[in-house]
């Protein structure tokens, strides 16, 4: 087994399209890193580099100990897993998942072994004579997961492999590769934009924004202590609302001239410089306990079923509070919020970093 | 799923097709029935007059040495092209397929010798190897070969295909460009990753992958060789020296036109049509069973 190191690793496209700006991230052996971010933020980018699908254009790249800048896709001892599975159309399932190891010349009695073995593993043992065009999404998909665990390769690869799945499969995918990921130890990179994947997966959380790492934590830090607005809007769903507030002393700011404690506040901050105030629509709850209060008028609510979603605005800008069916009457028009001093996020309107206490 | 437009006028449909069904019936049924027609009589020398002779003009035509002849420079005629121009054509597209800065200049270069009309090809051939007169016939005799497509019938067959080839390369090539291409990129990416090179991955995914369009050009290239090199041949060589160029389609164009043989000359394209026919069923059952993924 390996890890994976990138330093300052650039990707130029033609045409001066810089995808991946100086990327560093050490990826510890046997861990599941993701890469989650918006659309066209080089994620895919990263990854095909990693695999050696696209060259590198600066920096290095390490598997294990060695720099395999230079190295053929074949011999990086990697498998990946493509969003559109790539399976072999021509080739049966078995076919499909022996390719790898005929090329590599393994023994005919190694390969059915193993092939059998991650067939059993995935459940596709009564699909292994038919082709890949007779086999639903889900099968497809765990062929291609089949096809990469038959090599016992030093590191997976995933590039969104379950965004072609229906939502419910997803789930159920999502849950299974956790667990397989876990059960062989392979350290694993995937690549999503959906959030919920990337914290339910990730040992290690890496939030890409136009080319660069914004924030590399567990999932729980990430969620806990957003290093930029960015991050702070885009984990956690439905996301952080930013108010605009005023400093007015050390663990203290204002929103609309109410009052709020902050206890993850830098210090030495001047008071009545601008600030922007992000509370998770999870955090705040209606009432009056603590010592800070916002009040809220509510213009509409959403059903989700267990919970409900209160639209409205605070101090003049959009905010959500979400808030367990029942707690609140639907037909609330106006809301008085307790704001607990410890789930208060401060960012800085010019630079958009956290100014949260220095570690 | 694809959409299907449903014509809810049941006589729209049919008035659609009619013009195609008219062009059929006119350029093909008509005078292919009238060939069939033609191959029962027998006219006399003048034109003036025929009888019906039921299946005299085919036991006669057996009966030719010339005509087995001609079935043999038929088939390594077309096998030589067929094969040819399919292997180099595939070669050619797996190139421009790669990322090159000049494949665009590439494709059209190589798409021009299909405007090129097969007697204006053969033209051109002869004018770079006649014997005498052609610019690339002295390189080859400075090299010590008695270069004579005009008296030698291995040269005349050479230069035969050389110039059949070269027109078909360009249809060739257009198919397999656009059949490499729809192959999906990942899938070339996977094989890599599994520890395919260049080589073998060509041979075990790409290969097979463009077995259809494989299939498809095979079928349309026999019958390019079987009838339409008419042209090439009757410029570069004129079915000689001797008789040796002659092929299926040739021979029912010098016996009829040339020899008057009108019979002879019918019974003959009634075969080819059979063969041709018996052919293209044939490869389409293989194409079915073969080229399924
Ligand atoms: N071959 C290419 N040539 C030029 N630019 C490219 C190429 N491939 C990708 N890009 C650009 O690089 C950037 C990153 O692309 P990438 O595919 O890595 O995005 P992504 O984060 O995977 O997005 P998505 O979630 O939509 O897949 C995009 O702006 C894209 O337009
Ligand atoms: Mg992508």
């Amino acid at each position: 087994m390996a890890g994976v190191t990138l330093d300052t690793v650039r990707k130029v496209y033609a045409g001066n399209v810089e995808a991946v700006k100086g990327v560093s991230l050490g990826i510890e052996d046997g861990s599941f890193c993701v890469l989650v971010g918006p659309s066209g933020c080089g994620k895919s980018t990263l990854l095909r580099m990693i695999a050696g699908l696209e060259t590198i254009s600066g920096g290095a790249i390490k598997i294990g100990d060695r720099v395999v800048n230079e190295v053929e896709p074949a011999d990086r001892d990697i498998a990946m897993v493509f969003q559109n599975y790539a399976l072999y159309p021509h080739m049966s399932v078995y076919d499909n998942m022996a390719y790898g190891l005929k090329n590599r010349g393994t023994p005919k009695d190694e390969i059915e072994k193993r092939v059998k073995e991650a067939a059993r593993i995935l459940a596709i043992e009564p699909f292994l004579d038919r082709k890949p065009r007779a086999l639903s999404g889900g099968q497809r998909q765990r062929v291609a997961m089949g096809r990469a665990i038959v090599r016992k390769p030093q590191v997976f690869l995933f590039d969104e492999p379950l965004s072609n799945l229906d939502a419910k499969l997803r789930v159920q995918m999502r849950v299974e590769i956790k667990r397989l990921q876990r059960a062989l130890g392979v350290t694993s990179v995937y690549v999503t934009h959906d959030q919920v994947e990337a914290m339910t997966l990730s040992d290690k959380l890496v939030v890409m924004s136009g080319g660069q790492i914004e924030q590399v934590g567990t999932p729980a830090d990430v969620y806990r202590r957003p290093e930029t607005r960015f991050v702070a809007t885009f984990i956690g769903s439905p996301p952080m609302n930013i108010l605009p507030g005023k400093v007015e002393g050390p663990g203290r700011v204002s929103v609309g001239g109410q009052m709020v404690n902050v206890t993850d506040m830098r210090e030495g901050l001047a008071p009545g410089s601008a600030i922007e105030v992000g509370l998770r629509p999870e955090d705040v709850q209606a009432g009056t306990t603590g010592n800070s209060t916002l009040t809220m008028d509510v213009d509409f609510v959403e059903e989700l079923g267990a919970t409900q979603l209160f639209h409205g605005k605070v101090a003049g800008a959009e905010f959500v509070v979400q808030a367990s069916t029942g707690q609140l009457a639907a037909d609330t028009r106006s809301l008085t919020l307790a704001v607990d001093p410890q789930n208060v996020h401060l960012f800085d309107p010019q630079t958009t970093k956290r100014l949260g206490r220095q570690i | 799923m694809e959409k299907r437009a449903l014509f809810s006028n049941k006589l729209l449909p049919y008035m659609l097709l009619v013009p195609q069904l008219i062009i059929t019936l006119v350029f093909f049924y008509w005078p292919a029935s009238q060939a069939l027609w033609q191959s029962f009589l027998l006219e006399d020398a003048f034109g003036l007059s025929s009888e019906f002779v039921g299946f005299e003009n085919y036991r006669t035509l057996f009966q030719q040495p010339e005509y087995y002849r001609a079935m043999v420079t038929t088939a390594i005629f077309s096998s030589a092209v067929a094969v040819l121009a399919l292997s180099c054509a595939l070669l050619l597209a797996t190139q421009a397929d790669k990322k090159l800065k000049a494949a665009q200049a590439f494709k059209t270069f190589l798409i021009w010798p299909y405007a090129v009309a097969p007697a204006i090809a053969g033209v051109l051939w002869i004018f770079m190897f006649h014997p005498t007169l052609g610019t690339l016939a002295r390189p080859i005799k400075a090299t010590g070969v008695d270069w004579n497509p005009m008296l030698n019938a291995n040269h005349a067959m050479l230069l035969l295909i050389l110039s059949a080839t070269w027109k078909q390369i360009s249809y060739n090539f257009l198919f397999f460009l656009a059949g490499l291409q729809a192959i999906p990129k990942s899938v070339i990416e996977a094989a890599a990753i599994d520890g395919s090179g260049p080589i073998r991955r060509f041979w075990t995914i790409v290969f097979p992958l463009l077995s259809p369009t494989t299939f498809f050009l095979i079928v349309v290239n026999i019958v390019y060789v079987f009838f339409d090199t008419f042209g090439i041949i009757d410029a570069v060589t004129g079915g000689g020296p001797a008789g040796r160029t002659t092929t299926l389609v040739y021979k029912v164009y010098a016996d009829g036109r040339l020899g008057g043989d009108l019979g002879g000359s019918a019974a003959q394209s009634v075969i080819l049509m059979v063969i041709v026919i018996a052919l293209t069923a044939v490869q389409f059952k293989f194409v079915e069973r073969r080229v399924q993924y």
